[in-house]
């Protein structure tokens, strides 16, 4: 479709004329006019939701909401066109079979001894061996091989070693999903872990014998204590409403040395409402303070982001200080637990702060156990009510935890958000499926490729500078300050606000520091180079022989100078009793236009996830231009092919 | 007046000390004229704790049997309590820490009293004078004069005895012009924009009155200011309402008849209680520790000094943007131009101008505009968020500037070569200080208390190197360009570093900001390194050439 516009969100006077592209996989839009031409790129699995609004004397417009947080405005001239890009739209972002999504199509160019070296780079045989098991204490556990006891669990899993079969067997058949309870985290230090399964379907009065002496084998795990903490992670109330169902939660009679203890996390419905009226309140045309204090408060979120951190902080604390072991549920086991332990055994565990490791945490905790992905990301068109953000949340709370610990962790933002975007883009195979069962039969490792693989290549990209592995904050847990610190929450706008570039800080500390630290290295290299030379030269003065090397002038390239900017960023509307007053001149608008084409160049050659990140297109401070090899943006795989992973985003 | 008088009980022992994020100390107090001293003698922390009399806000006292407790709420918003045991000693304490804290006289107040510890390499009083801001401004135009119009503080009260003014203008038309302008505060040049040579004024209101009184030299001023053709922008930091109130009591606004290049803005910037009573509520919300979340963000909301906040940084944004990008100039005021008008002038110099990014050009903004240009800091800064009594002078003008600073700060945090701790000292020394800096209203009260000779000036103690390195921003690098904040709500936060300063713990960002230090330390150490075996590398090659010449 031709001559369709491009709205920009924040300047109602900013809007590119270009053609609109649909093909299998994205919706593309190219910007007409200049020479490099400006390109947006959305996958199709990114859509959430398309809007037709009401047709206006310049055109019919339509609104695309993405997964990502990207919103997309778009005016096409003709009202029958918009209403067929519609509806392919709405057909293309809801896919009904799994062969349709783009990790089937997406080809990276890596041969098949690549693709299966990136499937083994997060192994968790060895997460479990890391851990210290099996041992003594902990087995691994074939019942499930083939999944005949439980379906969304793995087909290992680890547990006591005085937990027979029959045990295990008799556990899952009184808990809701069969999802009876198994190692998620080991601590080696005082042998106390966390343990996860489902709700107990105890409704008033039932017990069950070999669910009772499951959590006594838990217990008598870890010698060095009498009980052990069962948390379920809803709210009481919710949990004695399943009671009527015939689920419910643990009698603390029935079970022998057991505390139990609840905390108030909502369910995903609560959930989903409260991220969309956040992002109701991240879409307002241009909120006061109050607006947006106001409808950030009234969305909750960052309660419940809150109330998360609490219950992980409960368990880590239990686990580390009190060296008693804990058992988590909420009503399935695979959306609040999953959190829960996951955020616990990232404060317990500085490995999980690693790259790597928090590769493997995820893959733990959600991938491994079943976490619905599908149903709660919205892969494939199915129930909206299954829709919530959970991970999401999670992702939020390590973003939370990197803010109150900026030495803490090896990765930084761009890590976590890209994460988030490849769980929603279908581009890589791992989040695929609600289970390992539906993984295995659909051959996900032998069709797709890794998202692992693909972050761990680039990652040089996502470290954090300030990580050092021998800094005090990297050791041992974490102590997040608790109760009062209410205000250590906040609303994080790299994320919700991913796409616009106008709110975020202009230059980037962690960017900076990046390009700084890789021109360290280079340094020391140079000076080891130099040193030879040197040692060379002074030996060879004597024999005179003459030193002949390239003269290395990295002096140019490694100038201090950040500010390469004729591209001062526009200001913002400030007010609007400007636009009255006789417009800019010429040369300011030509200036602008430059800007445009320099943006477009960088974004052509950067890989594409970064450039919906870099610096670059902020305007005023390009720091890539500080480090050679261009700073936030690696050199990709194949520039071409590439560009259609991309999310390119109109400045 | 002998401060003896004052203090009752010179000296307490087994005086417990209580603060957030430390364990209690056991020690002495002492009281002197100026000072509270808590020190403690225990081998494994030995420690004490100065605070002047004029940091301490307001202060509590409870009992518990014989046992006297003390709050103690200070300026800068700490909170301390002592346990002093012994309820006359304690009512004593109290008493005297009230009377001191609260003296009449300025010339009472420490800075008087202060004797300095350390060399003086130069004087701050002979820092950044108008003169020398002249000689600059003339070496890139010769439109404006220096006027000595007000050398005896005769014509403006509040304005410094020598500004700069349009050359086309006399002295004699500013005195007719000062008559027309609240407080006497004729328009004055406050920044020469280098780049297309537009420039910002300020002045106060003009005293149009309710019959619309003109005053031909105060438009001939004002339009001395402006290209042949060109149109400039008058920015009213006030609502247009409260504007036209103002001609009730005698002041008003430009009309655009007698002003017909001008175009006027009206912004809306709070001033005096609205101002206090916000920060009052701000600090209470940062200071409860009961509430949840939602409470927290409601709390924050209400005291509405995020809202003050982005009001101020839009209207300083507004007045860059008409300057650079409209290429017109501009004249700023609200009623009597000494506070909501400095607060847009100043940030609008942060906005254009990199020189005011250093610290010298801060320190330089911070004397021209807000000292020399008469913001009445001993007023407006003699109370601060405890303070229960109700005077109608107090308002946190200066630290809601200083905030402004810190967002834009944060959105460029290379551009500026100060750090955060620069501008949480400047916050403090406003509040209380041992340095005459900020005592007085304006220059003609400093004048008359003869602070420069009398007392220490902050800059002399700041601009020594062994101080400066603390407030140097490691990741600074000079950016010669325009910086154009974002003011959307999303991109604005809560100043911790002043707010959330004493509870909160902050050993974790202070981690960080020395492993950034040690980052770009090391950096910095390798280039030399490198770059002295390159310097010596090319002379043995040289050496070489000149033997394999011969």
């Amino acid at each position: 479709v031709e001559n369709v516009r491009l709205l920009d969100r924040l300047s109602s006077r900013k809007a590119a004329l270009g053609t609109l592209y649909l093909t299998a996989t994205h919706v593309i839009f190219v910007e007409n006019g200049s020479e490099t031409r400006k390109e947006t790129w959305v996958l199709h699995s990114q859509i959430s939701s398309i809007e037709k609004q009401a047709t206006t004397a310049t055109g019919c417009p339509l609104l695309i909401r993405c997964k990502n947080f990207q919103v997309i405005q778009l005016v096409i001239p003709q009202e029958r066109d918009c209403h067929d890009v519609y509806i392919s739209l709405i057909r293309l972002a809801r896919p009904v079979k799994y062969e349709e999504l783009y990790c089937f199509s997406f080809n990276p160019k890596l041969d098949k001894e690549e693709r299966e070296q990136g499937w083994k780079l997060v192994d968790l045989n060895e997460e479990y061996n890391r851990m210290g098991i099996p041992n003594n204490y902990w087995q691994i556990s074939d019942v499930n091989r083939d999944y005949g006891v439980c379906d969304s669990y793995p087909t290992e899993v680890y547990v006591p070693k005085s937990a027979t079969a029959h045990i295990i067997v008799g556990s899952s058949k009184f808990r809701s999903r069969r999802r009876f309870p198994a190692l998620s985290y080991y601590c080696k230090d005082n042998n106390a872990c966390i343990c996860r399964s489902s709700q107990p379907l105890s409704g008033f009065s039932a017990r069950c014998l070999e669910d009772e002496q499951m959590l006594q084998a838990i217990r008598k795990a870890n010698p060095g204590s009498d009980f052990i903490y069962v948390v379920d992670t809803r709210p009481k109330l919710n949990a004695m409403a399943n009671r009527a169902a015939g689920k419910g939660y643990e009698n603390e009679d029935n079970y022998s040395n057991i505390k139990f203890q609840f905390i108030g996390i909502e369910n995903i419905h609560v959930m989903r409402n409260s991220l969309q009226k956040m992002l109701e309140v991240c879409e307002l045309k241009s909120p006061s303070m109050s607006d947006f204090l106001w409808g950030l408060e009234n969305s909750g979120w960052l309660k419940h982001i809150k109330a998360i951190m609490d219950a992980g902080i409960f368990i880590a604390k239990a686990v580390a200080e009190e060296g008693v072991s804990v058992l988590v549920h909420c009503s399935d086991g695979w959306d609040r637990t999953a959190q829960v332990c996951s955020v616990a055994s990232l404060l317990l565990d500085p490995y999980y702060r690693t790259m790597k490791g928090f590769m493997v945490l995820i893959e733990k905790d959600w991938v491994s156990f079943g976490h619905k992905f599908n149903h709660r990301y919205g892969n494939l068109d199915g129930d909206p009510k299954e829709i919530s953000p959970v991970i999401d949340q999670f992702i939020e709370c390590v973003w939370q935890l990197m803010e109150q610990f900026p030495c803490a962790f090896e990765f930084n933002e761009r890590f976590l958000i890209h994460i988030q975007h490849h769980i929603y883009s279908c581009q890589f195979g791992n989040f695929l499926c609600n289970s390992p069962k539906e993984r295995r039969e659909l051959k996900i490792q032998e069709r797709t490729y890794s998202l692992w693989a693909h972050l761990w290549k680039n990652r040089t990209d996502y470290l954090n500078p300030l990580y050092r592995s021998d800094h005090s904050q990297t050791q041992g847990t974490l102590h997040p300050q608790m109760a009062p610190c209410n205000f250590l929450y906040k609303f994080w706008s790299g994320m919700y606000n991913r796409f616009e570039k106008g709110l975020h800080p202009r230059q980037s500390v962690t960017d900076y520091l990046m390009a700084v630290k890789e021109e360290t290295q280079q340094l020391e290299e140079e000076l080891e180079v130099l040193g030879e030379r040197l040692a060379n030269l002074q030996k060879s003065q004597l024999n005179d022989n003459k030193f002949k090397s390239k003269p290395q002038d990295r002096s140019k390239q490694l100038g201090l100078s950040t500010s390469n900017n004729s591209l001062a960023n526009t200001p913002q509307e400030y007010s609007n009793d400007l636009k009255s007053f006789p417009s800019r001149s010429p040369s300011q608008g030509d200036e602008e236009d430059s800007a445009l084409i320099l943006t477009q160049d960088n974004l052509k050659s950067s890989d594409p996830d970064l450039s919906a990140n870099s610096d670059q297109e902020s305007g005023v401070e390009d720091l890539s231009c500080r480090s050679p090899s261009g700073g936030g943006c690696l050199p990709s795989e194949d520039s071409g092919k590439d560009s259609d992973e991309a999310v390119f985003l109109a400045v | 007046m002998e401060f003896a008088e004052l203090i009752k009980t010179p000296r307490a022992d087994n005086v417990v000390l209580h603060r957030p994020f430390y364990l209690a100390v056991e020690g002495t107090l002492c009281l002197t004229g100026h000072h509270l001293i808590f020190s403690s003698r225990r081998q494994d922390n030995a420690e004490e704790l100065w605070l002047l009399h004029s940091n301490i806000d307001s202060i509590e006292k409870r009992f518990v049997g014989s046992l006297g407790t003390i709050i103690i709420k200070c300026k800068d918003l700490r909170i301390i309590q002592l346990d002093i045991p012994g309820m006359e000693e304690c009512l004593n304490i109290a008493s005297s820490i009230e009377a001191l804290s609260t003296l009449d006289s300025v010339t009472l107040m420490y800075p008087f009293f202060y004797r300095p510890m350390f060399e003086i390499v130069e004087d701050g009083w002979r820092c950044f004078l108008p003169d020398e801001e002249f000689e600059l401004l003339s070496s890139v135009t010769d439109e404006w004069r220096l006027s000595c119009i007000n050398k005896e503080f005769s014509v403006c009260p509040s304005y410094p005895p020598v500004v700069i003014v349009p050359k086309s203008i006399d002295d004699e038309a500013l005195r007719k012009v000062a008559m027309f302008r609240h407080g006497s505060r004729f328009p004055v040049l406050s920044y020469y924009h280098k780049k297309n040579g537009m420039v910002m004024m300020r002045s106060s209101q003009p005293l149009t009155g309710t019959n619309g009184r003109r005053c031909k030299d105060d438009e001939k001023l004002i339009n001395a200011t402006l290209r042949p053709g060109k149109r400039g922008y008058i920015i009213d930091t006030r609502s247009l309402n409260v504007a036209q109130q103002a001609r009730a009591k005698g002041g008003g606004f430009e009309q655009e008849a007698h002003y017909p290049q001008w175009r006027r803005i009206h912004k809306c910037i709070e001033r005096f209680n609205i101002l206090q009573e916000s920060l009052i509520k701000l600090v209470e919300a940062c200071n409860d520790q009961s509430h949840n979340m939602d409470r927290w963000l409601s709390k924050l909301e209400a005291s509405n000094w995020l809202t003050h906040v982005k009001e101020i940084l839009t209207a300083a944004c507004l007045a860059a943007q008409c300057i650079d990008r409209e290429g017109a100039s501009v004249l700023v005021h609200g009623t009597e131009g000494t506070d909501s008008t400095l607060q847009v002038t100043s940030l609008a110099q942060i906005i254009l101008d990199p020189r005011c990014r250093t610290i010298r050009g801060f320190e330089s903004l911070v004397v021209r505009e807000w000292l020399q240009a008469g913001h009445p800091f001993q007023q407006r800064c003699a109370q601060s968020a405890y303070s229960n009594s109700k005077q109608k002078w107090e308002a946190p003008v200066f630290l809601l500037f200083l905030d402004c600073v810190w967002q834009i700060l944060r959105q460029f945090p290379c551009s500026f070569e100060f750090n955060e701790q620069f501008l949480i000292m400047l916050f403090e020394h406003a509040y209380a200080s041992q340095f005459g800096t900020f005592l007085g209203n304006n220059e003609n009260e400093r004048s008359k208390l003869k602070l420069p000779q009398k007392t220490m000036s902050l800059w002399s103690w700041v601009n020594r190197s062994e101080e400066l390195s603390k407030f140097q921003n490691p990741l600074f690098e000079a950016n010669s360009l325009v910086i154009w904040p974002s003011v959307a709500p999303q991109s604005l936060q809560l100043w911790e570093g002043v707010f959330l300063r004493w509870n909160r713990p902050s050993k974790f960002l202070d981690e960080a900001h020395e492993e950034m230090i040690s980052i770009i330390k090391y950096n910095k150490e390798l280039q030399a390194k490198v770059n002295a075996l390159r310097r010596q590398l090319a002379q043995l090659e040289t050496v070489d050439r000149m033997q394999e010449n011969l």
